[in-house]
């Protein structure tokens, strides 16, 4: 079992007061709750701080962990001394963190008792079972013609010896046509399993997109951006433009301009409004290499000498 | 890989799109009392149609939104005013990063 650093994990001090401790808290809290923060690991990080405060923020606790000693380095083999805890009374009802069955192998190993009296408290209600989270990576073209996907999850599960070790559970899941990124799937009754007579909790798959090569997405619209050259843009044409939905011709307008978007109505993400398709013009200039191209680019200054494409500068 | 394919497969709904849920239907979802999801009606933080609690139809986003702020407060310590900012504040990032992602092309 690895040990648990909790004063590096909340980054204070060994002597820090309780107080300082509550800031540390309250500000790493608020930086990775898994609802606000953008960092990929947020849950964990979230739940190992929570773990670290529940330890302490309690005198009782902290004392107990204190006694451990200050020599001990965060990940190292760990077992704890036998009769380490003697001499401290835990008050108990010591769980406000929430989610006592998330913490730690070590931290079990050091306050189990409290643990499974909480857990024999909990197994006489007839309570539902927890739903359970996670985020699964889909292609956008999955979206647009819905899929089944396997999707691998960890699971943590308590053994028969009363040790919690983490399983793979594979699942195939439909995903179903037009869902959105931040959308949640919810597979009811997936969740942890009830106690008592309570009902299993749900399963609630948070959809992600993988970065797409062409495509980039707002909400249901899609945009791709389509590169012309100078004349099809100048002169109008139309193109062969690719789409999730396949193939389709797009007409250029003459006299277009760079950023301009020309939108397929309906073909972003299907939904009962569909979400648009948006192609944004991108002027790329061929590179005069030769004499001959040179010529051509010369040629053109000559025929557009009133044209300054700085006016706007006012230079 | 074959043996992927005997696994049952499970089909759920998007949380998002359900619609005509009732005050009754949230609470039950979130597992809170009615007054909880009064209040956030009355902070602003969901807006269903209709006039009274008992008319009130929520959609799949609202009954999200219950859930993420139930736990910024149990979580955070913060109050309902500051879920409430924290919500609107979260929704403009998120429309943001959106923006720049369509944006950053390159």
């Amino acid at each position: 079992m690895e040990f648990k650093d909790y004063y590096s994990i909340m980054g204070v001090a060994r002597d820090a007061t309780q107080d300082e401790i509550k800031r540390a808290y309250r500000l790493l809290a608020r930086k990775y709750h898994p609802d606000v923060s953008k960092e990929p690991d947020a849950e964990a990080r979230f739940k190992e701080v929570g773990e670290a405060n529940e330890v302490l923020k309690d005198p009782e606790k902290r004392a107990a962990y204190d006694k451990l000693g200050a020599n001990w380095k965060g990940g190292q083999d760990f077992n704890p001394p036998p009769d380490w805890n003697t001499g401290f009374e835990f008050s108990g009802g010591g769980y406000t963190g929430g989610d006592a069955a998330q913490f730690s192998d070590f931290f079990e190993s050091l306050y189990g008792r409290d643990f499974s009296a909480a857990r024999g408290h909990r197994a006489q209600s007839h309570a539902r079972g927890e739903d359970h989270h996670a985020r699964v990576l889909i292609d956008l073209e999955d979206s647009y013609i819905g899929a089944v996907r396997t999707i691998a999850l960890q699971v943590p599960e308590v053994d028969a010896q009363g040790r919690v070790a983490m399983r793979e559970r594979k699942l195939n899941v439909t995903i179903p046509q037009g869902i959105r990124a931040g959308q949640h799937i919810r597979l009811a009754g997936q969740g942890a399993a009830g106690f008592g007579q309570g009902k299993s909790g749900d399963l609630l798959l948070e959809i992600e997109f993988r970065p797409h090569p062409l495509y980039r997405l707002e909400k249901q619209d899609v945009y791709l951006d389509l590169p012309v050259a100078p004349w099809e843009a100048a002169l109008g044409t139309a193109l062969n433009v690719p789409t999730p939905n396949g193939v389709v011709e797009i007409k250029v307008p003459a006299g277009a301009a760079a950023g301009n978007k020309l939108r397929l109505k309906g073909q972003g993400i299907p939904s009962k409004t569909p979400g648009d398709f948006y192609a944004v013009l991108k002027i790329v200039l061929p590179r005069a290499d030769d004499e001959a191209d040179k010529e051509v680019y010369r040629n053109m200054a000559a025929q557009f000498k009133s044209f300054n494409p700085r006016s706007k500068l006012g230079v | 890989m074959d043996s992927d394919k005997l696994l049952p497969q499970l089909s759920g709904i998007i949380l998002e799109e359900q619609t005509g849920l009732t005050l009754a239907d949230v609470c039950r979802a979130c597992a809170v009392h009615a007054e909880y999801i009064i209040e956030l009606v009355e902070e602003g933080v969901l807006v269903p149609v209709g006039n009274e609690p008992v008319s009130w139809r929520f959609s799949g986003v609202h009954m999200r939104r219950a859930t993420v702020s139930l736990r910024l407060q149990r979580d955070l310590g913060i109050n309902l005013a500051g879920v409430a900012l924290a919500l609107q504040l979260l929704d403009e990032i998120d429309s943001l990063h959106a923006r720049i992602n369509v944006l950053d092309a390159e």
